[in-house]
């Protein structure tokens, strides 16, 4: 199918958060990304779906400051009329601008606590340096004091305060991709990526992230939605962008999406995926010689 | 130290199937008696190139030999028979002693009245026993221990919050004495004022802080192992400078091997206060007191702060944290320089006590030993820190004259290696670092190249 960028909605260039144009991605001989585009509007889940090895992974390094597109531009509205550009910057730099993000294979600080965790999000952006938290003085301890209730209030948000105190690796998998999400909250972010946040969560927990996916959104925080289960895009989306082989093979509402035929070719080759409660986890069939397993870490 | 087959504490009991050379206690006991033998064969009469075995010569039924080859079995049979006794064996021998501390250290945290009451029986101890002491172990407090729990405790913000491996550390502390010599007048170049060893104390920090900043700056983007390498370097150039700093130029700055003498000890007039430290160790023994206990509140609250827990994060997961807004880098950078100024601090103090400083109390083996006491006590654990500073400087001093001088090191590395074994978290760990361990050791956590690692994800 086409390349060429799509916007999503008929947005108006004010409305949007995010604006990928044309990047491209290489690792020596294999493009992970081939000259990418896409559009977020304000205040909207887009999602990314695409089989795996498709680059969505990628898009999110790129987007993160952790990989380095050879080619292409992306720019980032932290508000209406403010165009900041991410690329070149340090991953801790994009999140400082707005852009906070979760992690494919969940990577929480797992000796600390689920409060500690949080914090540590929230305190990015306090100012204590070293003498200050020596001198414990008041406006120190006045900064303390609000990092603690600021993470309290974002384990409520999603649901954990009654494991404040709990080791975040003793917490069951789906508790720990929701404190993940808390902690990139507590960045106070305009703009979310979940990357595959629903992996390895049992149904309820899936029940309780589509929640949460849509109290985040009506927050007004931007959300960027790597996701292969069907079901939550197509109930939390509002647009969809379809990525195979690191190009975007189309983008719509979720209805378009899946009445794509490219789309469903990509996914399943033929047959109805009107049944599908997740969309299969392998890879398209003619996938070509598909790198390092599935468990590799992003970095 | 589990080998990957057979973990300790599945270790199959009597009857197990497995082939004997396979079972873990044998293995043990096997270890443990080439342990015994080596350790015979370095106590012995000390071999050479040629005759690297002159350690056995004579008898191999010397009482030496034979005592250490007895201690190791009988080590060996008292772990199995403990193992046995436990049934599934996961404790460790050292469970006994342990666990009552253990205790104490989770109520202490529970209740404040017992951690203020133990914080002031610690306290009233550390004032009044020193009096009861000879002026030789007087001397061993201030000298050896009370300066290296200094050193310590600044490492300890380096390796045991930040987790970056400094070999290098001694250097610091290196210019913090050289600083001292300078600015007293005791180099044989003149400074441009003279000063008293306690004015130098804000140019030291200073100097020592740029000192670290200017080598952390561009090494500490390295990954753990090239850091560890880079401050090694780092550590043997700043002693070389000092060694050959004789001829620097043409012109002597350093004095050299021979180094300063006659660094003046320090004194307070100010404030109404008029106190000269003298030869006297028991004076510096309480200004170390006030300045380590000083220490421990403002390196406790940087612990418990968002600065501190920055470094946990940096620690744990470097791409986690900068993900979530850390500037990694500069709060590396941070951990380094507060190390380092401690460092030179107590480069100041140690200078003015002992009043003679030379390259030879620089070595890398300095900075190891340094390195050594933070893991040894609990990385990451002030309480901790500071024992394990204080017992392996007291341990050399009380085998002195008990066994022959040049075996010392090998008691004291018998020591952690036995530590290493049992107590892989060092002698009372902290909190964190323990369940890092724990979970590094289920092959869960990210620690960094300092943890015991088997498994590491990150
Ligand atoms: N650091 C890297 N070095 C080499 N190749 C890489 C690297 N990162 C990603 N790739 C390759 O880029 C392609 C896209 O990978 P990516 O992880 O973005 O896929 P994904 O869409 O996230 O897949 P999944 O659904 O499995 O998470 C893959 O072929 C992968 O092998
Ligand atoms: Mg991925």
């Amino acid at each position: 199918m086409s390349a060429q960028p799509v916007a999503s909605t008929a947005a108006t260039p004010n409305d949007l958060v995010l604006d990928v144009r044309d990047i491209t991605l290489r690792f020596g001989g294999l493009t992970s990304l081939d000259k990418v585009s896409l559009t977020h509007t304000r205040g909207e889940v887009l999602s990314v779906i695409g089989p795996n090895g498709a680059g969505k992974t990628s898009l999110f390094n790129c987007l993160t400051g952790v990989y380095f597109p050879q080619e292409g531009e992306v720019r980032f509205y932290p508000e209406a009329g403010v165009e900041r550009s991410v690329l070149g910057r340090k991953p801790y730099a994009v999140n400082r601008l707005g852009i906070a993000r979760t992690f494919q294979n969940i990577r929480l600080f797992n000796a600390l606590t689920a409060l500690e965790n949080v914090k540590i999000g929230i305190e990015s952006r306090q100012k204590t340096g070293p003498i200050g938290a020596m001198l414990h003085m008041p406006w120190n301890r006045r900064e303390e004091r609000e990092s603690d209730a600021e993470a309290f209030r974002l384990l409520e948000f999603v649901g954990l305060t009654k494991r404040a105190n709990e080791v975040s690796s003793s917490l069951p998998y789906g508790d720990q991709r929701r404190l993940e999400i808390a902690r990139a909250l507590g960045t106070r972010p305009q703009l979310l990526l979940l990357d595959e946040p629903a992996a390895g969560t049992n149904p309820a927990e899936k029940r309780q992230l589509e929640v949460l996916i849509r109290a985040i959104a009506e927050t007004g925080i931007s959300v960027l939605l790597i996701e292969h289960d069907m079901k939550l895009v197509m109930s939390v989306a509002t647009n969809v962008v379809v990525l195979n082989f690191g190009q975007v093979i189309a983008s719509g509402t979720p209805k378009e999406i899946q009445r794509d035929p490219s789309v469903v070719e990509a996914y399943l080759g033929s047959g109805d995926e009107a049944d599908s409660a997740a969309v299969p986890r392998k890879a398209a069939k003619k996938a070509p010689a598909k790198q390092p397993p599935a468990t590799r870490t992003e970095d | 130290m589990s080998n990957p087959t057979l973990e300790r504490g599945e270790t199959p009991g009597p009857g197990s199937r497995l082939p004997w050379h396979r079972n873990e206690d044998y293995r043990r006991m096997f270890s443990l008696l080439m342990v015994g033998l080596v350790v015979a064969l370095m106590t012995g009469p000390s071999g050479n190139r040629d005759h690297p075995t002159d350690g056995f010569t004579g008898s191999w039924f010397h009482p030496r030999v034979l005592l250490f080859l007895g201690a190791a079995a009988a080590i060996g049979v008292l772990m199995t028979l403990y193992d046995r006794s436990k049934g599934a064996g996961r404790r460790n021998p050292l469970q006994p002693v342990i666990a009552p501390i253990t205790a104490v250290r989770d109520r202490m945290t529970s209740q404040p009245l017992l951690r203020y009451s133990v914080y002031a029986a610690i306290l009233v101890f550390a004032v009044l026993y020193p009096m009861t002491l000879t002026p030789f172990w007087q001397r061993v407090l201030v000298d050896q221990i009370g300066v290296y729990v200094l050193l310590a405790l600044g490492l300890n913000i380096v390796v045991g919050l930040a987790g970056l491996l400094d070999l290098g550390y001694i250097a610091f502390f290196a210019i913090g004495a050289y600083t001292t010599a300078y600015f007293t007048g005791k180099l044989p170049v003149a400074p441009p004022f003279t000063l008293n060893p306690f004015e130098v104390v804000p140019i030291a920090i200073l100097a020592t802080l740029v000192a670290g900043v200017l080598l952390g700056g561009p090494t500490l983007r390295l990954r753990g192992d090239y850091l560890a390498i880079v401050t090694l370097g780092f550590g043997e150039i700043v002693r070389i400078l000092a060694v050959n700093g004789d001829a620097f130029f043409g012109t002597n700055v350093t004095n050299g091997p021979r180094g300063a003498v006659g660094i003046p000890h320090p004194s307070i007039h100010a404030f109404g206060i008029n106190y000269d430290w003298t030869l006297k160790s028991l004076p510096y023994y309480y200004l170390l007191l006030v300045l380590v206990v000083g220490l421990l509140i403002a390196f406790n609250r940087l612990e418990n702060s968002r600065v501190g827990r920055a470094w946990t994060a940096i620690r744990e997961d470097e791409v986690a944290a900068a993900a979530s807004g850390v500037p990694t880098v500069k709060y590396k950078l941070m951990a380094f320089a507060i190390g380092a100024s401690t460092s030179g601090f107590a480069g100041v103090l140690y200078a003015s006590k002992v009043g003679f400083i030379s390259p030879d109390n620089f070595l890398l083996l300095f900075s190891l030993l340094v390195v050594t006491m933070v893991i040894f006590g609990g990385m990451g654990s002030l309480p901790g820190v500071v024992l394990g500073a204080a017992v392996l400087q007291w341990m050399p001093q009380v085998l002195r004259g008990k066994v022959p001088p040049e075996d010392r090191y090998i008691y004291f590395g018998a020591l952690l290696i036995l530590m290493m074994i049992f107590r892989p978290q060092g002698l009372l760990p902290s909190r964190r670092r323990s369940r890092e361990l724990k979970l590094s050791e289920e092959g869960l956590g990210g620690a960094d190249s300092l943890g015991a690692t088997p498994g590491t994800t990150s």
